[in-house]
Order: structure tokens, then C-alpha cells, then sequence
């Protein structure tokens, strides 16, 4: 049961790290400097929940790891977030539809944490969180309608990057041994109960900005028993090369 | 004894300033939860983030160390998580202090979702006060703030989001 907690908070810490480390490159990058601005406030609010859930997630397993031990000195195969957050970030609208994905996501996930969560410490972090991600989620969603309902080079562009992503996104629901076991615990949520509701909420968006939502044609897995694709391993080795230059630097 | 010795840390927090916001202490931000002394006669400084990754965070444990440490050497900063911050706990005071120096306050209560989510935010320009102003993002300078346009004096301005 210690173990399942352990992997479930992993999954939670990896998920906002790697995605939190994705929007950190567009840092100087941001298409105006207010977009600039607003993806580098969400990528420290991602890294902010990260750190919490990493810490945490060191302490209930027990073996002296922090989050700095769980973030840089673990490999690739090691990490358990979900595939969608390390795919390349693309043109802004790849992006912006990425984090519409997942902010309707990880809103859901850590409301249910809050109100459910017997531990404590896991219900604490995500009602915090919860504040953060509204805005996050409402910054996203507002630029997906704003690019499907725009020009018709916006809307074509904005619908492939929707196209693209989509298969990505039925991990997100994927329940497994691991989360079976947090469920039947109070610990965690069945993930599988928030996909109906995370539908809903797309289809709403989706409808707004005119776009259409994909057929299911199969589902991009892996991420949760560390298979991932080639991406995670450039941005490991970009994220993780300083500490591990130099093992504990501080400046 | 313990009173005195608790009364004595606080009123040295609430001269300890928030980086990002220097005219206002951590204490007027709600961000100090409590103080207690522990079974080993530790006091324990209970310290709130306004956001989980906001940096300055780790510059304000430092500086509430290097604050406390001029007459408390049995003491240490405990981060706490839950009840999660809230501008809520501004007071009006402080709120009336943002404004004198730029700043439009959080206004409304956080429970309000439709306030939170800008379906409803009525900010007034702090310079002029008018009421017609419009969002330019809602990510600001730092994480607490949104980004302001007044439309009739033109300026832009902060707004501290309600959380
Ligand atoms: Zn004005």
C-alpha cells in the first residue's frame, strides 16, 4: 500500500515537472510577451505543485529521497508521467491545445484528490492546486476558442494540433494496479470516473470553438510504466544535466 | 514567559517584507498561519506560499531566519499546505495600502467562481479609480498578479487575482 502511494504521487510529481519543463522553453520564446509571461507563470505554478508532490512522495516511501534525488537523479524508464505532457511543444497552437487537454484534466483529478483524499497531506497540495489550475484551465480553454473560432488558417491549424494530440489523451483515464489499489484506499481517485466528465468539459470548448472532436482511433500508452517516447529522454538530458555535472551546486 | 517570547517573534515578522511586494510584510499577506513553541521548546514558525511555485518562498524562509535569529536561536520555519492560501485573508488595511501604491487589491470573495474566473470582475483603475478597465492577460508580473489596462487614464496597472 506504501508502494502504491509512493508510484501514485510520482505520477502526480512527473506529470507537472516534465509538463512545467516543456513550457519553460518557451520562455523568451512566447509568441507576445504576454503569452511569454503567462505560459512561464504556469510552467512555476506546474514546478511549484511538482516540488510538493515529489517531496512528498520521497517522504512516504522512506528512503531518504528528496525532490531534487526524485527530479534529477532518476532515469528516463523511471519516470512515470503520461506521454502527452513530453511530446514537443510544436507551433503555439500545439501547446495551447496540449494544456487544454490536460488543465481539463488535472482540474478534474485534483478536485477529486481534495474532497476524497484521506491523506491529508495529498488532499492539502491539491486543493492549492486546484486555485492554480482554474486559471490555468481558463487561460487554455479561452485560446482554443479563440483559435477554432478565429481565421480560417488558425481554425485549420488549431483542429490538426486537436488531431494530432487526441490519442495521447486516453491515458490520461487509464487505471491500472496501482490506481485500482489508491481507489479501494481513499487515497486516489479512479481515474476512469473522470473521463466522462473531462468529455463533457472538452465538448463544451470544442463546440465553442467550432472545432471537432476526433474519432477514438486507438490509444497512445506507456508513460505510466515508463515506456515513453524518444522526447523524454532530450529533455531528461537537458533538465537533469547540471546536478548531475555537478551534485549538489548551489549558486 | 512563552508569551512573551511568541509576541516578541511575531511582532519581528510583521517587519519582515515580501520581496515582490516590498510595502507590505508577510504578516499583512496572511502568509504567517502561526507561531508555537514544540515539546523541545523549539519555536515553530508556521509559514503559507501564496502559490506553490512561487520563488520567493525560499527568500522569505531566509529572511525570516536571518530576522528571528538576532534573539532566537531554538527555532525554525514550517512550511504548511493546508487551509490553502487565500486572498481572503488580506485585510482591508493592506488592501487600501496596494492601491496607495499602484496595486489593484483582490476584490470580492475567492468562493465566488464566477468572480474568480473574470465573469464578473468589476477592477478599478488605482490611479484614477475608474471602473472601466479591461484584462490584458491574466498572468502578470508575478504569479499573484494579473496584467490591467485603465481605459480612460490609459495606464496599465497590476491587479492582485483572487485566489
Ligand atoms: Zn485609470
Amino acid at each position: 500500500m506504501e508502494n502504491h502511494l509512493h508510484a501514485g504521487l510520482l505520477r502526480l510529481g512527473d506529470d507537472v515537472l516534465i509538463l512545467a519543463q516543456r513550457l519553460g522553453e518557451w520562455c523568451g520564446h512566447g509568441p507576445a510577451l504576454e503569452e511569454d509571461i503567462a505560459l512561464s507563470n504556469v510552467a512555476l505554478d506546474l514546478l511549484g505543485q511538482a516540488r510538493a508532490f515529489l517531496t512528498l512522495a520521497g517522504e512516504r516511501e522512506g528512503n531518504g529521497r528528496d525532490e531534487d534525488a526524485l527530479a534529477y537523479f532518476r532515469t528516463d524508464r523511471e519516470f512515470t508521467n503520461a506521454l502527452l505532457v513530453e511530446l514537443p511543444n510544436g507551433d503555439f497552437g500545439d501547446t495551447i491545445m496540449r494544456q487544454c487537454l490536460f488543465d481539463q484534466f488535472a482540474l478534474l483529478r485534483y478536485e477529486a484528490l481534495s474532497a476524497q483524499s484521506i491523506d491529508k497531506e495529498v488532499s492539502a497540495i491539491a486543493a492549492k492546486a486546484v486555485k492554480e489550475v482554474r486559471y490555468h484551465a481558463e487561460h487554455s480553454s479561452q485560446w482554443v476558442i479563440r483559435l477554432g473560432d478565429g481565421t480560417s488558417e488558425s481554425h485549420h491549424r488549431i483542429q490538426k494540433s486537436l488531431n494530432r494530440l487526441w490519442s495521447y489523451t486516453g491515458e490520461l483515464f487509464a487505471d491500472d494496479a496501482v490506481t485500482e489499489s489508491l481507489a479501494a484506499d481513499g487515497l486516489m481517485p479512479l481515474l476512469a470516473n473522470l473521463q466522462k466528465p473531462w468529455q463533457e468539459a472538452m465538448n463544451q470548448i470544442l463546440l465553442e470553438a467550432t472545432l471537432v472532436m476526433p474519432e477514438n482511433s486507438g490509444t497512445q500508452t506507456g508513460g505510466r510504466s515508463g515506456l515513453h517516447t524518444e522526447h523524454l529522454s532530450y529533455l531528461l538530458a537537458e533538465m537533469q544535466v547540471l546536478p548531475r555535472t555537478y551534485p549538489g551546486a548551489q549558486w | 514567559m512563552v508569551e512573551e517570547r511568541l509576541s516578541r517573534i511575531q511582532a519581528c515578522l510583521s517587519n519582515v517584507q515580501d520581496p515582490e511586494l516590498p510595502f507590505l510584510s508577510i504578516t499583512e499577506l496572511g502568509m504567517i498561519r502561526g507561531c508555537e513553541i514544540d515539546q523541545n521548546g523549539t519555536a515553530v514558525i508556521l509559514l503559507t506560499p501564496t502559490y506553490s511555485g512561487c520563488p520567493a518562498t525560499d527568500a522569505i524562509q531566509d529572511d525570516i531566519s536571518e530576522a528571528v535569529s538576532e534573539f532566537e536561536t531554538n527555532f525554525r520555519v514550517k512550511l504548511v499546505h493546508s487551509p490553502a492560501w487565500t486572498t481572503d485573508w488580506i485585510d482591508n488595511d493592506t488592501r487600501e495600502k496596494m492601491k496607495r501604491h499602484g496595486i489593484a487589491p483582490p476584490d470580492g470573495n475567492s468562493a465566488d467562481k464566477a468572480f474568480l474566473l473574470g465573469k464578473e470582475r468589476k477592477v478599478s483603475c488605482p490611479r484614477c479609480r475608474s471602473a472601466n478597465t479591461k484584462m490584458i492577460s491574466a498572468f502578470g508580473s508575478t504569479a499573484c498578479k494579473a496584467h490591467f489596462q485603465c481605459e480612460s487614464c490609459l495606464e496599465p496597472f497590476d491587479h492582485f487575482k483572487c485566489i
